[in-house]
């Protein structure tokens, strides 16, 4: 599995599209912070950015190399390995790839503002490490629709969809419901289907460095709990972990029925 | 002649100045501070040298000055109210009195000032206390530098730091108030100052003003309060350059006014509070040069608000900056800066060219639905919010800064 992880990482770090995606974030970081001078608003842009884009990026890419290197798959499918390494060494090195190029073209300009002194240091990881989640997690995701559709329009056309879904949709239909049900006590409801979705999850955790006191202003108890204390940000990672690990047992045993 | 009679007075004023001031110690004749004020005449001098008094109801009713050598402790065993001021012209100064009795049918303070005028309560420092201190139908006087620290937990068995009840002309100033129910109040007192305080961790408001007019706080600074300040039922009074911070919690806020009129507010700054200004059922009032930074609310305007400008104010960061309930609006916005303004200044007059609108339809949906504030910061809120922008419905439409700067402001 690491021989095949080492060259489809190298193979991507070859590529020009990693490039532009370091690229991307290496000028997204110096324009927010040298241009705008102003650490919280560079937060929040960075924020919108992390949990939008991350997400978009890593499905297309993830579909896209899938299919692009499918003759090299089935190459390597007639060798005496294991299907599993073969697919989970291809999936490990395209997200690893990209989290590389998020960590280092938002890392360095922050770096080189003068981030390890400042107190914002905690923050901006905080950021990164959702923004490397939401990588491992759509990555994940797009593995599995490219496995399980042949049809490369049809996989890009749900790739899409279900980045549509989990990034816009799934709020708009969660918003519905909590309005619709307002009559009923709705904040364990409201906490659950926030956990159901890793993009919305991603966001509650910068929220809760970002707008506590904003979120603080609610009355259930079960928010406060949850956002008051440090409980929030583990339950938050472990869920995180959960919606990186399902997609890629999934990859595991797709791969291992597929018939190629 | 002439001369005679001048040499008289001056004779009758330097040797009546020249009394001996009264010395208060565990080992001298007069051994309890109650001997002390027995013994002395109008206007002298007590002197309370260190040591550990132990005493309550202790009544000064002829115009003294007590002065504390080295924080002598007057120590009340819970016994009751521990010093009553109740003569003209007394001066209380370095004490240093703890364990005030506690009561549910009245109101035990370290220091009561009673029907007084020209007093002055200085350098004391208190501690385990109900009421602090407690100026009644008073005027003209000072409670100036004193240190009160309390242990209160609830409301309903707890008292005030400072409280003044029923006095006008009352200057409060540089007192350091901690853990006790309100920091300082108010009530019926007029045309008082409080300046240069800290009022800090109290189980209900750091400051509270009910019924008083024509009252000015300024440079005090509010934190970590149950609630900042509460200004209440009350008229014209100004409030300038205070800090309020960390007010953190369901029902907390910077700044409560309610039923407040012709106030002015100006130079203050709201950071890290749940809400930083609440108003209810205020008119006319003037917001000018304040800071709102990293608050959820920076404003939240309820009913009945009527004719209030705010001009030049900076909003900085706030989850959201103004909160409305209705869809009427009689109040001003102008020339502010608002960090969340999106639009353009193509003629470089440091003004956007289109009006900012900062009442977004999400606040008008977490107002009603509170639990949908998960949701904050989503892309569909985002969506939303810019379709009310572009053509408003559940907000007041003509609700608008015409003005908004492109640059933070500076004063």
């Amino acid at each position: 599995m690491l021989k095949i992880l080492k060259y489809s990482f190298f193979d991507l770090m070859r590529s020009r599209w990693s490039y532009v995606y370091f690229a991307f974030y290496l000028l997204l970081g110096v324009v927010l912070l040298f241009l705008n001078n102003d650490l919280s608003k560079a937060v929040i842009t960075l924020m919108n950015v992390i949990i939008v884009l991350v997400p978009l990026i890593g499905t297309i890419f993830g579909v896209m190399y899938y299919y692009n290197s499918k003759e090299f798959t089935e190459l390597l499918l007639a060798q005496p390995l294991k299907r599993s390494s073969i697919f989970l060494g291809q999936y490990l090195g395209v997200a690893l790839s990209l989290s590389m190029s998020l960590i280092l073209g938002l890392g360095i300009p922050f770096v080189f503002y003068g981030l390890f002194e400042s107190s914002a240091i905690w923050d901006f990881s905080l950021l990164l490490i959702t923004g490397t989640f939401l990588t491992l997690i759509f990555t994940a995701l797009a593995f599995n629709i490219a496995l399980s559709n042949e049809n490369k329009i049809k996989g890009f056309g749900y790739a899409i969809l279900i980045w549509l879904f989990l990034a816009v949709i799934y709020d708009g239909l969660f918003l519905m419901t909590l309005i619709m049900f307002e009559d009923y006590p709705l904040d364990k409801v409201s906490l659950i289907g926030t956990m159901l979705n890793p993009i919305d999850l991603s966001r509650t955790l910068i929220l809760l460095k970002l707008d506590i006191s904003a979120l603080l202003g609610y009355t259930g108890a079960v928010f406060k709990q949850f956002f008051g204390t440090s409980f929030g940000l583990i339950v938050s990672f472990v869920m995180l972990s959960l919606w990186v690990a399902m997609p890629i047992l999934r990859i595991v045993f797709k791969s291992k029925k597929k018939d190629f | 002649m002439k001369q005679l009679l001048i040499f008289s007075i001056v004779l009758l004023i330097t040797s009546s100045s020249v009394a001996q001031p009264i010395e208060v110690c565990k080992t001298c004749p007069i051994s309890t501070l109650k001997d002390g004020i027995a013994n002395a005449k109008n206007f002298d001098t007590i002197i309370v040298k260190k040591g550990i008094y132990k005493a309550h109801n202790i009544i000064v009713d002829k115009p003294l000055t007590i002065i504390g050598e080295n924080y002598p402790v007057i120590d009340g065993e819970l016994k009751g109210e521990i010093i009553t001021v109740i003569a003209d012209n007394v001066t209380v100064d370095g004490l240093f009195i703890i364990n005030v009795g506690n009561s549910y049918l009245e109101d035990y303070a370290a220091i009561r000032v009673k029907n007084s005028k020209n007093f002055l309560i200085q350098n004391l420092v208190l501690e385990k206390l109900f009421f602090g201190i407690y100026i009644e139908k008073s005027r003209d006087g000072k409670v100036y530098h004193n240190k009160i620290i309390g242990d209160a937990v609830e409301e309903y068995n707890s008292g005030n730091g400072i409280q003044l009840w029923y006095s006008k002309n009352v200057l409060v100033k540089h007192n350091f108030v901690q853990r006790v129910r309100d920091g300082i109040y108010l009530e019926f007192s007029d045309d008082c100052t409080i300046k240069n305080n800290v009022s800090a961790l109290n189980v209900r408001y750091g400051l509270h003003f009910m019924f008083s007019n024509d009252d000015t706080y300024e440079d005090n600074i509010f934190e970590n309060n149950g609630a900042g300040v509460a200004v209440m039922f009350s008229r014209r009074i100004k409030m300038y350059n205070n800090i309020f911070k960390k007010n953190w919690g369901t029902a907390s806020y910077g700044l409560l006014l309610k039923e407040i009129n012709d106030g002015e507010i100006k130079g203050n700054t709201f950071e890290d509070n749940t809400i930083g200004i609440n108003v209810e059922g205020s008119n006319r009032i003037n917001y000018k040069h304040n800071t709102f930074e990293n608050n959820g609310w920076a404003v939240k305007v309820k009913g009945a608000c009527y004719t209030n400008i705010f001009t030049e104010n900076n909003f900085l960061y706030n989850s959201f900056d103004i909160a409305y309930n209705s869809k009427v609006n009689d109040n001003q916005f102008d020339r502010n800066y608002w960090s969340n303004y999106t639009g353009y200044d193509l003629n470089k007059n440091g003004i956007g060219d289109v009006p900012y609108r900062p009442v977004k339809l999400f606040s008008y949906i977490v107002n009603r639905t509170p639990e949908t504030i998960i949701l904050l910061r989503s892309m569909f809120i985002d969506i939303i919010d810019f379709s009310e922008k572009v053509s408003p419905v559940f907000t007041p439409d003509d609700l608008l800064d015409h003005n908004p700067q492109i640059k933070k402001l500076t004063w």
